[in-house]
């Protein structure tokens, strides 16, 4: 087994040990730390796949922003003299839940690796535009790819999603004010 | 390397059911947020694992898996923010975060 197996099984099972307890876990602070865990974790994946971007975007946002936030929620919301933070649904909706994950898991793996459509399909030529070379630096390329304006690039679904950003900011600060 | 596309694809459809597990039986509102979050970041592994083993000539270098996953992180922080106010509205307004108890849109 090479280096590359090795780490990636590690990760993988801390992965999904760390996701278990997020939804296991019956007091509600332990299973947000376990979801900075799982953050850290799918880091790790991309470093693996060579996205050496968006792991640190990974960290910073999810594992930073995303955490806090969820621990201020927490705080926020917290109702005094409640053992169970965390509690679960009725035991019959969580076999349903259950049967139905399941299910949808085994299609997922079913379609990736057993299913005709796992072989690849030729590519069809479908690019338009002048398509620049990208070099080979992670960051100089994704850097390329979202605002070059003359090259292929993403630069109007990059402007829709701060639109989208400033959208959401407006509205978290406007849903959550406290009314006179 | 001995890892293929599928290994990254069964692992994150694995994440991917543990967190619809935990979205479809929690009933705190907060829980239910962070069984979402896991679910987008399996399906932003799995995007990744496809950039990362694309090498169909003209696609292999323009990295549009990852694209896509940064335009998913974008919208699952808008999310949560989004959320967790709602959280904290209702919470002020009901004093709870039960979404068994949250029943103000049903007829």
């Amino acid at each position: 087994m090479d280096l590359a197996s090795l780490i990636f099984w590690i990760i993988a099972v801390v992965l999904v040990a760390a996701a278990l307890v997020v939804v296991g876990q019956r007091n509600i602070v332990h299973s947000a730390l376990a979801l900075v865990v799982v953050f850290a974790m799918a880091s790790g994946i991309f470093l693996l796949l060579n996205a050496e971007f968006i792991a640190i975007v990974q960290i910073l946002i999810y594992a930073g922003a995303v955490t806090i936030l969820i621990l201020f929620a927490l705080m926020l919301t917290r109702i005094a003299g409640q053992r169970v933070t965390n509690p679960n649904a009725r035991p019959l909706a969580m076999a349903v839940a259950l049967v139905v994950s399941t299910l949808v898991g085994l299609g997922i793996i079913f379609a990736a690796t057993v299913s005709q459509f796992a072989q690849s399909a030729p590519a069809a030529q479908l690019l338009q535009g002048t398509v620049c070379s990208l070099p080979s630096n992670n960051v100089i390329a994704i850097g390329q790819l979202l605002y070059s304006p003359s090259c292929y690039s993403y630069v109007l679904p990059f402007e829709i999603a701060t639109v989208v950003l400033l959208v959401a900011i407006v509205g978290a600060i406007v849903i959550s004010r406290e009314e006179e | 390397m001995g890892l293929t596309l599928t290994h990254f694809v069964v692992l994150g459809a694995v994440l991917f059911c543990i967190g619809l597990y935990g979205a479809l039986t929690k009933r705190n509102a907060v829980a239910i947020l962070m069984s979402i979050e896991i679910m987008l970041n399996a399906v932003n592994i799995t995007l990744i694992a496809f950039s990362f083993f694309n090498h169909v000539k003209p696609y292999a270098n323009l990295l549009t898996g990852q694209i896509f996953a940064i335009f998913i992180i974008t919208v699952a922080a808008a999310e949560a923010a989004l959320a967790l106010a709602m959280i904290i509205a209702i919470y002020r307004k009901r004093q709870t975060v039960d979404v068994g108890e949250i029943d103000m849109l049903k007829w």
